[in-house]
């Protein structure tokens, strides 16, 4: 840590739309990423339904945000979990969710998936490694 | 007219739905509306509480809260009915009382 870079971690839990803590937590997410620290994210419990594909606000009016989740990799923001026993609970799959990418200088750019499918006994052996958690 | 009941929070997180389904009449309507409509969804926790309703009552997905949130007709349950806002409106005039699970 002498370097001044701390991991942080982004928990998120809430279903999107439905309360604001989702918008919320991405848009300090963002911020953050301007700080140069060692950032992660997690998609648990209800939390997964955040980056559900084919999100479509048309009809509701409301403000779709679901795009600034792909802008995530340009930001190297590319540590994404998401927790399996979570997406089995609500019928869901890695495919329900939105391909999100990043592409990786020390692999000549080559693109390659942010999200990683973990299981919640992973899960508690990342958190444990943290500087900083952050729960939404 | 028998009751209409809506709910708003996901059954994942809160208990509404569950209170309402366990307090609601046979031939009752049930709406879910925003975080709820997950509660449609096949293959869920609740899809087997949610079909035990579906024999009995009319449950209805409000269908612009589901493609809100990237979900279709076809990822729910069937026997579920998908209506729009002015449906929505129609089914709160046409029942005697309604009551909100939040």
């Amino acid at each position: 840590m002498s370097d001044g870079i701390k991991k942080f971690m982004f928990v998120n839990t809430k279903a999107p739309y439905g309360t604001v803590y989702a918008l919320e937590s991405l848009e300090v997410v963002l911020i953050s990423a301007a700080f140069d620290q060692d950032v992660s994210l997690v998609f648990c419990d209800d939390g997964v339904f955040q980056i559900m594909d084919k999100q479509n606000t048309e009809a509701s009016g409301m403000k779709n945000f679901s795009n600034a989740y792909k802008a995530l990799g340009d930001y190297d923001i590319n540590k994404l979990y998401v927790e399996k026993e979570s997406l089995e609970e609500r019928g869901l799959t890695l495919d329900s969710l939105m391909d999100l990418t990043y592409e990786d200088e020390d692999d000549d750019w080559a693109e390659k998936p942010s999200i990683n499918l973990v299981s919640r006994a992973e899960l508690a052996d990342l958190m444990d490694q943290q500087d900083v958690v952050i729960s939404s | 007219m028998a009751m209409l009941h809506t709910v708003n929070k996901s059954p994942f997180e809160r208990n509404s739905l569950n209170s309402c389904l366990s307090k609601s009449k046979e031939g009752s309507t049930i709406l879910l509306i925003e975080d709820a409509v997950v509660g449609a969804l096949k293959g869920t926790k609740v899809a087997e509480q949610m079909a035990a309703a579906i024999a009995n009552k009319n449950v209805c997905v409000l269908g612009s809260d589901l493609n809100t949130r990237g979900f279709a007709e076809t990822d729910i349950l069937d026997g579920i009915k998908i209506v729009d806002y002015a449906g929505f409106v129609d089914m709160v005039a046409e029942h005697s009382n309604v009551q909100s699970w939040l």
